[in-house]
């Protein structure tokens, strides 16, 4: 059905403290250079879901992972994969935009300074080459070195995506990376995620149907921990297959 | 909730509200007064006190005098003064590193269980008399240097002044330093904890995602952001350290003489104060010069501790007292 | 291919990081269990019914036969009635920087002063109640120790309660007012109820702190074998009893201050085991 999987999900089960499981038998398939959004009534795994794809469920205590989960046919839960390889090639777009207690231009070089890249020369063309791609350029040009917090929160989202992309990902994540903006900061999100669907796969979490049905090539409609229905957007958003999926489209949730 | 809410009717007619009310505030108000004037009254008392001996010796002969003879008249601080910064900064070399990267641990790396369990673990620490420190320092420490580190010392060729000594027992700088930097360690694992903790995991996941490991997003987001902090923490221990007497009176040695190196025994001002205030009543002058010692001490701690304060409330909004 | 992330240098970095924080962490603990293996394999020997239960006999000062009661009840009359007047101080303040000045200057300059306070060493405490004993004619006794352990205590327990109270949710106080109450009332009549367990909490941290400390108590209370009759009689206290004995070289007498030493760390464990405690209730009573 999807041509060219980019994540492929196996029998992935996760549990909280306690055994209270999160993710009951998730089995899927994500599409390359598309935008996948999961949706669902809140509590319904669907962030903890965006998590295992980077590996930052394992952040939060006594969590437990069963399953697999393939990036490019690897499993990234082998215990032989390096976690920072994997998240480097997975960025995040979180909830609220966190800055680093440094400078835009620092926020924005911080990945490549990790990864080893030194050179002045080098960082000046990759933050500029980011930060035009994020579409803050114009904005932030002049105060490249002024604190990041300084900033909108709407630009700061900005910055996180420059930030994201400048360690050169294959997968962008986005965890309703639009619900703590204004309205125009949201869209402007909106459609850099629409033009960077080209380079990138990108898998969105929202709360919202309608950013649903604006954003999404393929929609996994998930609830209480399960996927209901995974499909291409105008079908199951046109000709939904479950009851549940049916419900959660009319807002019975 | 309901419980504690007054009747209205009732109150009223129990209380006329209004003047009660005015009358109340101001005994409180007066109460507020009672910490500032006490700091004032503490201060004064030991500047009135301590002025005698200024009529007779400039300031500059007393710090800078090592003679120490008060049936003489002689009254040199600076074996004290000295003897006080030798202990209180070795007891920081020995606790400061181990004491930050403890913090760091329990912060960014140890489980849930482990850190439920570190914390009473930490109060406990902090809460233990300073005399009981002081006994595990004669029966643990002051026997361990004495055959241990003594023995060592003793074998290493010229040239090593800071571990050569005459002093054939364990009691001296070295096992002061030892108690008080365990005495102070819970102080700077808590504030340093407490800072770590503060900043938002938003900010270590922001660095994870791009692939740091957690020791880069310590040593490039988490130290760099807290570090005025971490030095409060670090200050805060200072000024405890400096002036605790009962634990390092009991394991310095008392010797009034200028420190040459870190197993010579030492006697740092609060043990000045704590040995010799019985007795000051026959000597004149020494009662003055005694409280100057106690004056010393507290500008030493006064500076250090509104310096920490402030810097951490800055950095939290205020300060706030765990232990 | 297999594992080979390991080597590379920012991994090795983090292992070898990980590897002294956990061994600074080890030290850290191993000193504690040190410490109260120290006390435990030294006190409990010479832990007798005799040794609670009797005064020092067999010559003054250094006798070598009986207990350590002087001690435990002097530390307990000065502790006790030093917390009891540091309340009675400690919690009008606390009430009043909430209640009535919480965001005023003058709250912060109050709050800085007890910050300071609570920095000030206790053996200046012990040479300014001296002093001031001095001026007023007094020798040591129960009072003078009982003033200075509530000096003492004073910002400890007014900074401890503060924390406390402003834990509190600010509707409380508000639904409060909304019905017409004053502001003292409320103080009075919903935060002191609402705050019971915090300020048994701060109560329990100053007590702890006041019956541990030795330099303050020095001058101001003195030592003596005897248990203390009046407020002017000189009162012993467990810090100076094991500080005094440890220090002679008869190991009879030695054998009262690791007795001291034993049931003073008690005393303190178990009020620090207690205010844990209370503070656990009121951690789940802010919650709910």
């Amino acid at each position: 059905m999807i041509t060219k999987p980019h994540i492929e999900i196996r029998n992935l089960n996760t549990f909280y403290e306690h055994q209270q499981p999160a993710l009951v038998n998730v089995n899927l398939t994500i599409p390359r250079n598309q935008v996948t959004v999961i949706m669902g009534p809140s509590g319904c795994g669907k962030t903890t879901l965006l998590k295992t794809f980077n590996r930052f469920l394992e952040l939060t205590d006594g969590t437990r992972i069963a399953g697999e989960v393939l990036i490019d046919g690897v499993n990234i839960y082998d215990p032989d994969q390096d976690v920072t390889e994997i998240r480097k090639k997975t960025g995040l777009l979180a909830q609220r935009p966190y800055m680093l207690p440094m400078s835009i231009y620092e926020n924005v070089a911080y990945g490549l300074r990790i990864h080893g890249i030194k050179r002045g020369r080098e960082l000046d063309l990759a933050v500029r080459h980011y930060l035009e791609i994020a579409g803050l350029w114009d904005e932030v040009k002049d105060r490249l070195h002024a604190p990041a917090t300084r900033l909108s929160i709407g630009q700061q989202q900005r910055v996180c995506l420059a930030r994201g992309l400048a360690v050169e990902p294959e997968i962008l994540l986005g965890d309703e990376p639009t619900s703590a903006l204004d309205p125009i900061s949201a869209a402007h999100i909106e459609a850099r995620l629409l033009e960077l669907k080209k380079d990138y796969t990108i898998v969105v979490v929202t709360h919202t149907l309608r950013q649903a049905k604006r954003l999404a090539d393929y929609v996994i409609f998930m609830y209480m921990g399960e996927v209901v229905e995974a499909g291409h957007a105008r079908q199951v958003f046109e000709d939904p297959q479950q009851e549940r999926t049916r419900g959660y489209l009319s807002g019975q949730f | 909730m309901t419980a504690g809410t007054p009747s209205l009717p009732l109150s009223q007619r129990l209380f006329p509200r209004r003047k009660h009310d005015s009358t109340g505030s101001k005994v409180l108000l007066v109460l507020t007064v009672i910490p500032v004037l006490l700091l004032l009254a503490i201060t004064m008392a030991l500047v009135i006190k301590a002025l005698p001996l200024l009529k007779d010796h400039s300031l500059v002969s007393l710090l800078s005098g090592t003679e120490w003879k008060p049936m003489k008249g002689l009254f040199g601080f600076l074996p004290f003064i000295m003897s006080t910064i030798w202990v209180t900064l070795l007891a920081l070399v020995i606790a400061v590193p181990p004491s930050i990267l403890t913090a760091i641990y329990l912060a960014e790396y140890a489980g849930k269980t482990l850190r439920s369990v570190m914390k009473p673990i930490l109060d406990l620490l902090a809460a233990i008399p300073s005399v009981i420190y002081g006994v595990w320092g004669m029966v643990v420490i002051v026997p361990w240097v004495q055959g241990r580190v003594l023995p060592l010392a003793n074998r290493l060729p010229d040239g090593f002044s800071l571990l050569k000594t005459s002093n054939p027992t364990g009691f001296g700088i070295l096992s002061g330093s030892i108690v008080l930097a365990v005495m102070v360690a819970p102080f700077i694992i808590a504030v340093t904890n407490e800072v770590l903790t503060a900043v938002p995991q938003g900010i270590r996941q922001a660095s994870l995602a791009v692939g740091a490991t957690r020791f880069q997003t310590i040593c490039r987001v988490l130290v760099p952001s807290t570090l005025p902090g971490i030095f409060a923490s670090v200050v805060l221990g200072f000024s405890r350290a400096l002036g605790e007497t009962m634990a390092v009176l009991m394991v310095v040695g008392n010797v009034v003489q200028m420190p040459g190196s870190i197993l010579d025994a030492a006697y740092p001002l609060p043990a000045l104060i704590a040995n010799n205030y019985g007795e000051m009543m026959s000597i004149p002058q020494y009662d003055s010069a005694l409280m100057g010692a106690a004056l010393l001490l507290l500008t030493m701690v006064l500076i250090l501790n509104i310096t920490s304060t402030l810097i951490l409330r800055r950095l939290m909004g205020r300060v706030r007292r765990a232990w | 291919m297999v594992r080979s992330w390991h080597f590379k240098p920012r991994h090795v970095a983090e292992t070898v990081a990980k590897f002294f924080m956990l061994l600074s962490f080890l030290i850290v603990a191993a000193s504690l269990l040190s410490i109260l293996w120290t006390v435990l394999s030294r006190g409990l020997p010479a832990l007798s019914w005799e040794m609670i239960s009797q005064t020092p006999k067999g010559g003054y000062y250094l006798g070598k036969e009986g207990g350590i009661l002087n001690a435990i009840i002097g530390s307990l009359l000065l502790a006790g009635g030093g917390t009891l007047v540091a309340l009675v101080i400690s919690l009008p303040i606390a009430l009043f920087l909430e209640t009535y000045v919480m965001k005023t200057r003058w709250a912060r300059y109050v709050r800085l002063t007890l910050d300071i306070l609570w920095g000030i060493p206790s053996i200046v405490y012990g040479a300014f109640a001296f002093t001031l004993m001095l001026a007023m004619g007094l020798r040591a006794s129960m009072l003078g120790g009982i003033i200075v352990l509530a000096l003492l205590e004073i910002p400890i327990m007014t900074r401890a309660m503060d924390e406390v109270i402003r834990l509190m949710p600010e509707e409380l106080s508000q639904a409060s007012l909304a019905v017409g109450a004053s502001k003292l009332e409320t103080a009075i009549r919903v935060t002191v109820r609402q705050m019971l367990p915090g300020i048994v909490t701060a109560t329990l941290l100053a007590f702890g702190r006041g019956i541990g400390d030795a330099a303050s108590v020095l001058y101001t209370a003195g030592y003596t074998d005897r248990i203390p009759t009046s407020l002017s009689s000189p009162t012993a206290s467990l810090p100076l009893a094991i500080y005094f004995q440890l220090g002679t070289p008869y190991p009879e007498v030695q054998q009262r201050a690791y007795a001291s030493a034993l049931v003073l760390t008690l005393i303190v464990l178990i009020v620090s085991l207690g205010s844990r405690l209370v503070s656990a209730r009121l951690g789940r009573f802010i919650n709910r």
